[in-house]
């Protein structure tokens, strides 16, 4: 790329380009999701708003389970739900109120257990959302290496491939997160720590819009995507553009974000409270005799085009150019016309945009809460510094590694290790390759 | 609101031992970012070290008190090389980050269910301190006077814990007035200059990370000594809390840590109280009492913030001393 060919451009002039990206990113989402077999995003969408049900998916591990009851009682009320093929049950209740859930636990199949026997009832109260989702927590069995259910064909292959699918499902949605971060970091040179909080919000606003307003998943996921694209506009106007103007030093902005990271993760919780939100739903598709659900294969075939637009973006057009080659010298870019200023605000508005998406993704492959941003952070840092700090297709590359790495790794270590794998990962291969995977090979002691 | 008992609860802290752990923990950060210009994001993970160490050799391995000191402090160094030798020559943002992971593998190990026999699993450890308080030379009885009276047991740990903080702070101040204390004070200035003088730079962050390291982990067992072992104690908020603590008092001077661990508790016990009153009272409707607690977080969040933008010198600190361009 030669920076010399980028001409002057004025702020209306570089407005226009994003949004017409974002535009097109927004139409290109509703087209896939709705190309898609009439599956996840209509069951997704409200039910009549006169009925109310409770309703939830009983799985243990990846294995979904049929036939266990579950006995909903309240306001002079009685009913017995039963899982489907899908593991997934519904009770229709008639009034809002609180009823009280119990898990039949002698319903459950050989092998599955509770996690906590004690957590066999729960109340839920039917009040602003028509359809309340319960969850139990059962013994993952499966992830140790135990393929429950199934029975016939070879189990350990089975396995394999389970978590096959979902490292590369897990892997594309953190990489257009850790695209944004890698961006920022490339313009700004600022660690951001409160990037996790993006992620976050998006699965709280999509968990917002599609579950308590009852919006239609696709459009809650494109008001989403505008909405955190918005916020990192702010982000930057409101904190990091005066921090720069006062020239407070990189490590300084570091901290800051540290503090606001703690700030905005305590306001969710505030807001939304300590526990897990649903968020996802609808059928299962069989992959390759992995059960998954469809939601997340259409999400990671969304990500995909996503990330190929983002490619073409930095490659192609004018203003991705321009973004690289602030990445590459700041001081150079702004020599040759470019405003730095207003490429590093399209980096948060873009970032912003690409993170929202990933949180709403990762929402509906692992439920939203509120700290689910922070505590893939490091994750994050572990794909953007393995693909080499501050190149975005490195960070694609590290975000696959990680996502791979966090997903295969619990075929042999536990599963509740399994993220401090993928960071002992990160250590080794700065040991060996400090500059990344794709990174220049430069001198950074 | 019971103002006496709110301010009480609060002048407390000014001795408690879990001021005396942050405040020691603070100076050994003090030591890696104040002094030498280490960004090191894992102190939680010295403590961690501390705190498992100490129990876990007590518990699990049946160890002594002194013994049990011993092997944490050999653990911190043994991690503190660890930690160094692949990220003590690169830029520094990379040792943050890679301190910060390193502090979250810890943790993930010592909560995992596969190793509950030997550090308890998500429950922690517990009842591993009796050695320390048959060691207790103060006959039954309570002490000192409001808001300070506390049983012979607690002034135990708290003289104990202060009287290391007090050593610990005069130690420091001895180092930095040493010609060891000159040369890691020229790496936080500038790295090259000191190569140029043929200082090995290298080994003296070194030494720097496992003297800090090893103020953490005295911490971990001072924090632990009046409570259990609790894996959720050591995610990387502790981290940021140090760094709070330390930055507030000044990350260069010798009693900012000290002071700012005694500012930092005290204002949140004050904050914690105040707001309890009045939500209590019915004066603040927006909360619930389940969410002061976020609101303590969210408290240290904007104040570190703003210190580190408006006063990124502390309390004490000067300007000239402290720069943040590492």
């Amino acid at each position: 790329m030669n920076p010399l060919t980028l001409s002057t451009r004025g702020k209306k002039g570089s407005i226009r380009p994003v949004a017409m990206w974002l535009g097109a990113l927004a139409v290109l989402f509703g087209m896939l999701f709705s190309a898609a077999p009439a599956s996840a995003a209509d069951e997704a969408s409200n039910p009549d708003s006169t009925t109310f049900s409770i309703g939830g998916i009983i799985k243990d591990g990846e294995t979904l389970l049929e036939g266990v009851q579950i006995l909903v009682t309240g306001e002079a009320f009685e009913e017995t739900g039963t899982t489907g093929a899908d593991g997934r049950w519904s009770v229709v209740v008639p009034n809002k109120g609180e009823y009280s859930v119990a898990l039949q636990l002698e319903t459950l199949p050989e092998g599955a257990s509770l996690r906590d026997e004690k957590k066999a009832t729960k109340t839920v109260t039917v009040d602003l959302v028509n359809t309340v989702n319960v969850l139990f927590a059962l013994n993952d069995t499966t992830s140790t290496g135990e393929a429950a259910g199934e029975g016939s064909g070879a189990p350990q292959a089975n396995v394999f491939l389970g978590r096959l699918i979902a490292g590369l499902n897990l892997g594309i949605l953190l990489a257009m997160a850790a695209i944004g971060l890698s961006l920022i970091y490339g313009t700004t040179a600022l660690n951001n720590f409160a990037h996790g909080e993006m992620v976050t919000l998006g699965a709280l606003l999509a968990f917002t819009l599609n579950r308590i307003l009852g919006i239609d998943l696709i459009i809650s996921a494109v008001i989403t995507m505008v909405l955190v694209a918005g916020s990192g506009w702010l982000q930057d106007a409101a904190i990091w553009r005066p921090l720069r103007k006062r020239r407070v030093g990189l490590t300084q902005m570091m901290i800051v974000s540290i503090g606001f990271s703690l700030v905005v993760r305590y306001v969710f919780q505030i807001i939304y409270g300590g526990d897990t939100k649903v968020l996802s739903q609808g059928e299962i598709w069989d992959i390759f005799g992995v059960p998954t659900q469809a939601v997340n294969v259409i999400s990671a075939g969304i990500a995909v085009v996503i990330l190929l637009l983002v490619a073409l973006f930095l490659t192609r057009t004018r203003l991705g150019k321009a973004t690289r080659a602030v990445a590459d010298n700041p001081s150079l870019a702004a020599a040759t016309g470019i405003d730095v200023e207003s490429i590093i605000r399209i980096v948060w508005v873009v970032a912003g945009a690409l993170t929202g998406i990933s949180g709403v993704m990762l929402g509906l492959f692992v439920q939203a809460s509120w700290d689910m941003g922070f505590s893939i952070l490091l994750l994050l840092f572990a794909a953007v510094t393995l693909g080499g700090l501050g190149t975005a297709f490195g960070a694609a590359v590290g975000a696959m590694v990680v996502g791979l790495f966090v997903e295969l790794s619990t075929l042999v270590i536990p599963s509740d290790l399994k993220f401090a794998g993928a960071l002992i990962v990160l250590i080794l291969v700065l040991l060996v390759r400090p500059q990344g995977i794709l990174g220049k090979a430069q001198r950074i002691g | 609101m019971d103002w006496s008992l709110v301010i009480g609860n609060a002048a407390a802290e000014l001795i408690s031992p879990t001021t005396a752990a942050y405040a020691l923990a603070a100076v050994g950060l003090a030591v890696h970012f104040g002094y030498t210009g280490l960004l090191n994001f894992g102190q939680a993970a010295f403590m961690a070290i501390g705190a498992y160490g100490f129990a876990v050799s007590v518990l699990y391995f049946g160890l002594p008190f002194w013994g049990a000191v011993l092997v944490s402090l050999l653990a911190s160094v043994a991690f503190a090389l660890i930690l160094g030798i692949p990220t003590l020559r690169l830029r520094s943002d990379y040792l943050a980050i890679v301190t910060i992971a390193s502090a979250e593998i810890l943790r993930y190990i010592v909560s995992t269910t596969s190793l509950a026999s030997v550090t308890g699993g998500a429950g922690g450890l517990s009842a591993f301190a009796g050695e320390f308080y048959a060691m207790n030379p103060f006959p039954e009885g309570n002490y000192l006077f409001w808001p300070f009276d506390v049983t012979a047991k607690d002034l135990w740990v708290r003289v104990v814990g202060w009287s290391i903080v007090a050593l610990a702070t005069l130690l420091v101040f001895a180092l930095m007035r040493s010609p060891w204390g000159r040369v890691v004070k020229g790496i936080r200035e500038d790295e090259d200059a000191v190569r140029s003088l043929g200082k090995n730079v290298y080994s003296y962050k070194m030494q720097s990370l496992v003297f800090g390291g090893a103020l953490g982990t005295l911490a971990g067992i001072i924090f632990i000594l009046p409570r259990s072992v609790q894996p959720g104690n050591y995610g990387t908020g502790l981290t940021f809390f140090i760094w709070t603590v330390m930055l507030l008092g000044g990350a260069a001077t010798i009693l900012g840590p000290v002071v700012g661990s005694m500012v930092f508790w005290v204002l949140l016990s004050l904050t914690d109280g105040l707001l309890q009153g009045l939500v209590n009272q019915g004066v603040i409707t927006f909360l619930t009492t389940d969410q002061i607690g976020p609101v303590r977080f969210i408290l240290i969040g904007l104040g570190l913030m703003a210190l580190v933008v408006f006063r990124p010198q502390g309390i004490f600190g000067n300007k000239k001393e402290l720069q943040f361009n590492v």
